[in-house]
């Protein structure tokens, strides 16, 4: 039977709203504003998980996002389930379901559990050290290894959840919403400055506002009503934005903050639907005030993660905030004064407390006598020894601490306890600054690191720059803030804070045991089981850097990032390596400060919006006629027309011999278009294609290769002259943006002097292409008062010409070898005009193909495709293009690096045809090409990059790129394949038509 | 992500441009009479410096104009924008 914890009436939790939950299949009942946590704990269960690597039973340690050790599974669908949800964060609510992680079959009895008793054979790289040898054994090794790793499971599922993204853009962003937060948000908002206030807990005040100590008062009342007033105050102001459930997880230069608002995952299922659960807020700020606070340290001890041993402050938090004991029977360990006020709180709410144990020996404040007149033992110069409980503490063995804390001394002493709260002091929550280029100096006193060097326009108050007391906090930041802000006065001015905290603090990091170190086990970090002694051991093995040390022994590279135990690995190894603690830095912070769902990250961008997809004019046409698609860029391309359930192949093949036999047509519409127009246009484009353009008469039509500085080549298409001045140019599909952008750098940077205008009209025009022996008949018919004749329109050449009162271009001009004819109208007519083709050409079986038969068309022709058959490596003389390269012209862009020592060699890898032996054998594109297999290593000579089989010439054709291909036709390679190797000649490229008597026919 | 101001459009979002690489490195004139040596300078040698470096961007998503950027590589501050063809300030 359960224990009920719940100790008196908190404010913050609303007793008269039940909520039942189920844990580990169990349920529980808990109330309106309990965390998981917090309504665990009030049923007395700390048990939650098992520790990563020994699988040791561990509980609660804390009540914030620092959280290492309750991270459950939450829901039990497969879709909505989410591993590592720290359950101090998660707000109850009806219908709940969370369980542990990383234990089977069961949280209490968990067989992992054994390699607790392996553990010495478990120190830090065990892994590393152990799966080395033999090396091919990894393999083997992997599969087991991977089954272990990770904590938690996956969705399997995809997430049904709505999430966004949003921006804001404010004057002043506060970060956190503490005592020195609310300070800061109210004065900026109340001095005319757009506010933002985040934090990321659900209620506002940080730990002040649940603190009730008569000894801390702020203009003689006790803090936290005199929060609470300015609290109520704040919301009020028009300036100020409010959000809570708000973690920032990244903060970059200039002020850019990336934070989570989380909207539903505190509300009942039944009351999320339809609403947006994560929002990722991209802020840009003009000024940012970090105000983050600080985390409570742990003391490192042996046996320091029962459950039931919690940060001292999450206890006294338990207490105030959610009316709960974290037991029956508690012990407080401290080596400063936060231990006593956690002790006065307990006292206030009638929570036991067996006795205090402060590693200080002569010590005395307000506090202390405050809790020894209640006849609280307290026993100074004392240290914790050991612990012992198996899955709940009950017991701990405290030895008093020799003078210079090194040793434990005297005997030892033995105290009954079921929790034992701990606190180690304070560090400040400096992860964000130093994300956003802040640079730390470490405060000797106090052993602490503090902002010191910021790198945008922002300020650290409150506990996150190391004021850790109220009358500290109270006092710097009055100043702070006019500063910052530039003003003359704030509200703040004159307050009167009473305080009684001593600052005092025996800071040691690594606490004395009675026993050598090598049998005991001080965790630093709980959640990935890295001790202090796998830190002295990366030490011994040679280990010098921080960062090398944190991989090694995986130090602060679970999920809470090493938020509680971080400054303990860098004071053990200081310790340890006898260097200053300041000189070693931290390790690197990097966002996101809590996990972010990956929801949270992309946003609404899923799905169909992953990405915007371009549709050209005649896609609807496709659709209603089965086209296959095919993403080419952001473009969807038809890819093949399947007729009745043919397979790719036969579509493929039918497809590409309709188009030979009699009349293929193609959408091109996706091809770039490039407007080209000023004096100096012809000049322009003589500098930027390898061939000669000052020739070219009006109405003619070029080819152009164009490339990039060192030769290789870039893009090619078709430019035709369509004007003295005016000249329109088509590119790749997807090369079109980048080769505008080329150009424009070009004009913009290298020759401003030129008169040439550039347009992008990609969008413009519809490009309809028809192909075959009979297209002259078809598109003669479609635009009957235009004169197709050869000699009055012959190939690579344009007419402008209507199609009833539709205006158009038409360049007769071809890609598949094939005569062919380009129709070029405003987009908006595209569709109608590619039906009037079909209508006309049903007689002459004009067959609609896609990108595959326009692909297998042009490699039967020989034609390269510039990304496919080139890969940046390919200079126009490697695919046997020389013919394009003008010697005449002084200069082109990449003309110099065509003889370079490089692109002149003759092994280069050219581009060839391949023949296989076998006719009917395909080639698989990007396979291998070889000449000799019995040597080994075989050397590679080249690949295949394009492949079909052509039915027009009934076998199987190839194109490759092969180590001195150009003069190796008629050679036999060998492409080795999984199970057979392949015989295949070396071949002239262009395997159809070489005379071009189809072209011009 | 820093925030670029367009010489002419004004303060934009970093992700609005295109980084373009060291700023003036002028292409050769008479690429012709250069030996290897002097070609790959121009080619493939490029400074990358931790601290002041002046840098080509290009307004890819704007006004598509191209303009000098003087930056800190060490810290990301912006310390000049300046059009093509203007004289690069001294850092």
């Amino acid at each position: 039977m359960t224990k009920n914890l719940r100790v008196k009436t908190s404010k913050f939790i609303d007793e008269t709203y039940k909520i039942s939950f189920k844990f580990n299949r169990t349920t529980y009942y808990g109330y309106k504003g309990d965390t998981l946590a917090s309504a665990l704990l009030a049923n007395d269960v700390h048990l939650v998980g098992r520790s990563f690597k020994y699988h040791r039973p561990r509980g609660i340690m804390t009540a914030g996002s620092e959280e290492p050790n309750a991270i459950v599974q939450l829901h039990n669908n497969s879709a909505r389930t989410e591993p590592n949800v720290r359950a101090t964060e998660i707000e109850i609510y009806e219908g709940l379901e969370a369980s542990s992680q990383n234990c089977w079959p069961s949280v209490n009895f968990d067989i992992g559990g054994i390699n607790n008793f392996l553990s010495p054979v478990l120190p830090a790289g065990f892994y590393y050290k152990t799966f080395m040898w033999p090396a091919s054994f990894w393999e083997k090794y992997e599969y087991f290894i991977r089954k272990s790793a990770g904590l938690g499971k996956s969705p399997t599922e995809p997430d049904p959840d709505i999430y966004e993204h949003k921006y804001i853009h404010c004057d002043v962003l506060v970060v956190g919403a503490g005592i020195a937060g609310i300070l800061a948000a109210k004065t900026a908002a109340k001095n005319g400055f757009k506010t933002l206030l985040l934090d990321e807990k659900s209620y506002l005040g940080g730990s002040t506002i649940y603190q009730n100590i008569e000894n801390h008062k702020i203009n003689n009342q006790i803090s936290n009503s005199w929060l609470e007033k300015e609290i109520n105050e704040i919301k009020k102001l028009k300036n100020l934005e409010i959000k809570v459930r708000t973690s920032v997880a990244a903060f970059h230069g200039y002020n850019f903050l990336l934070a989570r608002e989380n909207l539903t995952d505190h509300l009942p299922l039944d009351q999320r639907k339809n609403k947006t659960r994560h929002r990722l807020l991209k802020i840009r700020a003009k000024k940012v005030i970090m105000a983050t606070g600080s985390l409570e340290r742990p003391l490192i001890f042996d046996n320091n993660d029962r459950p039931g041993i919690l940060l001292s402050s999450a206890i006294e938090k338990y207490a105030n905030l959610f009316g709960v004991a974290c037991g029956e029977k508690g012990v407080l360990f401290t080596n400063n004064d936060s231990g006593y006020e956690t002790a006065i709180s307990l006292f206030q709410k009638g929570i036991n407390i067996e006795a205090i144990i402060d590693n200080r020996e002569n010590i005395d404040s307000k506090l202390i006598k405050e809790i020894e007149k209640n006849n609280i033992k307290v026993f100074k110069g004392y240290t914790v020894v050991n612990t012992s409980g198996y899955k709940r503490i009950n017991n701990v063995s405290i030895m008093q601490l020799s003078k210079d804390g090194q040793k434990v001394v005297g005997p030892k002493l033995s105290i009954a306890c079921d929790y034992l709260g701990i606190s180690g002091g304070w560090t400040p929550a400096v992860h964000l600054f130093t994300q956003s280029g802040g640079k730390l100096k470490f405060r000797d006193e106090d052993q602490v690191f503090i902002p010191n060097i910021y790198s945008s326009d922002q300020i650290s108050i409150g506990s996150c720059n190391g004021d850790f007391t109220l009358d500290e906090i109270l006092s710097s930041i009055p100043n702070k803030l006019k500063e910052f802000l530039d003003l003359k006065k704030s509200d703040y001015d004159d307050l009167e804070v009473q305080s009684s905290f001593n600052k005092s603090k025996r800071n040691i990091w690594l606490l004395p045991s009675d026993k050598v170190i090598g049998k005991t086990k001080p965790f630093v970090d709980y959640q990935n089981d890295a001790t202090a002694k796998d830190i002295k051991l990366a030490l011994r093995e040679g280990f010098r850097s921080i960062e090398h040390v944190k991989r090694y022994t995986t130090t602060g590279m679970g999920t809470d990032q090493g938020k509680l135990g971080n400054m303990h690995a860098l004071g053990i190894i200081s310790e340890t390596a006898g260097s200053k603690m300041g000189e070693l830095g931290t390790t690197t912070f990097r966002p996101p400060y809590t996990p972010l769902t990956f929801g949270t990250i992309v946003g609404r961008n899923v799905g169909e919006y992953f990405d915007i997809f371009r549709k050209t004019p005649i896609h609807e046409w496709h659709v209603q006629n089965k086209a296959e698609f095919e993403n080419v860029g952001q473009w969807k391309r038809a890819w093949y027309y399947p007729k009745n359930g043919e397979s790719m192949h036969n579509a493929v093949q039918r497809e590409s011999k309709a188009a030979r036999d009699s009349a293929g047509i193609l959408d091109a519409s996706t091809l770039g278009k490039i407007d080209i127009q000023g004096t100096d246009a012809s000049e322009f484009l003589n500098r930027v294609y390898t061939n000669a353009w000052s020739k070219l008469a009006i109405g003619r039509c070029r080819y152009g290769l164009m490339l990039n500085e060192d030769g290789m080549v870039y893009d090619d298409g078709v430019t035709t002259r369509l004007d003295e001045n005016h000249y329109i140019m088509t590119t790749t599909t997807g090369g079109a943006a980048t080769v505008l952008g080329k150009l424009e750098d070009y004009l913009q940077t290298e020759w401003p002097e030129l008169d040439v205008y550039l347009t992008s009209v990609t969008d413009h025009y519809a490009t309809i292409s028809v192909c075959g022996p009979n297209s002259k008949k078809i598109v003669s018919q479609v635009i009957p008062d235009l004169d197709f004749s050869d000699k009055s329109f012959p190939h690579m050449s344009f007419k402008n010409a209507k199609i009833d009162k539709i205006k158009c271009r038409v360049m007769r001009i071809s890609f598949t070898g094939e005569q062919s004819y380009e129709i070029n109208v405003q987009a908006n007519y595209g569709k109608s005009v590619w039906e009037k083709c079909m209508e006309i050409g049903k007689e002459f079986n004009i067959t609609p193909y896609g990108t595959e038969t326009m692909h297998l068309l042009r490699a039967e022709k020989g034609f390269i495709i510039v990304g496919q058959d080139t890969d940046a490596t390919m200079t126009p003389i490697d695919l046997q293009m020389d013919w394009i390269v003008s010697k005449k012209k002084y200069d082109f862009i990449g003309k110099r690096s065509l003889y370079r020592s490089d692109t002149i060699k003759e092994d280069r890898k050219q581009l060839v045809g391949l023949l296989t032996e076998n006719p009917d054998e395909v080639l698989e594109e990007g396979a291998q090409i070889v000449a000799d297999i019995k040597k080994s290593p075989i050397e590679m000579l080249g690949h295949v990059t394009s492949s079909y089989y052509s039915p027009n010439l009934k076998k199987s054709i190839a194109l490759g790129v092969v180590r001195g291909g150009k003069n190796m036709i008629g050679h036999k390679l060998i492409i080795p394949m999984e199970n057979k190797n392949i015989n295949v000649t070396v071949a002239d490229p262009v395997f159809l038509d070489k005379e071009n008597k189809r072209i011009n026919a | 992500m820093f925030v670029i101001n367009c010489p002419y459009c004004g303060e934009r979002e970093q992700s609005e441009f295109k980084a373009g690489g060291e700023a003036h490195i002028i292409r050769p004139k008479q690429p012709t009479e250069l030996s290897d040596d002097e070609w790959a300078e121009y080619l493939f040698m490029r400074k990358n410096i931790k601290g002041v470096q002046f840098e080509r961007w290009n307004h890819a998503h704007g006004c598509r104009k191209w303009f000098n950027v003087v930056r800190d590589t060490s810290n990301d501050a912006i310390k000049a924008v300046y059009k093509m063809g203007e004289k690069p300030p001294t850092y």
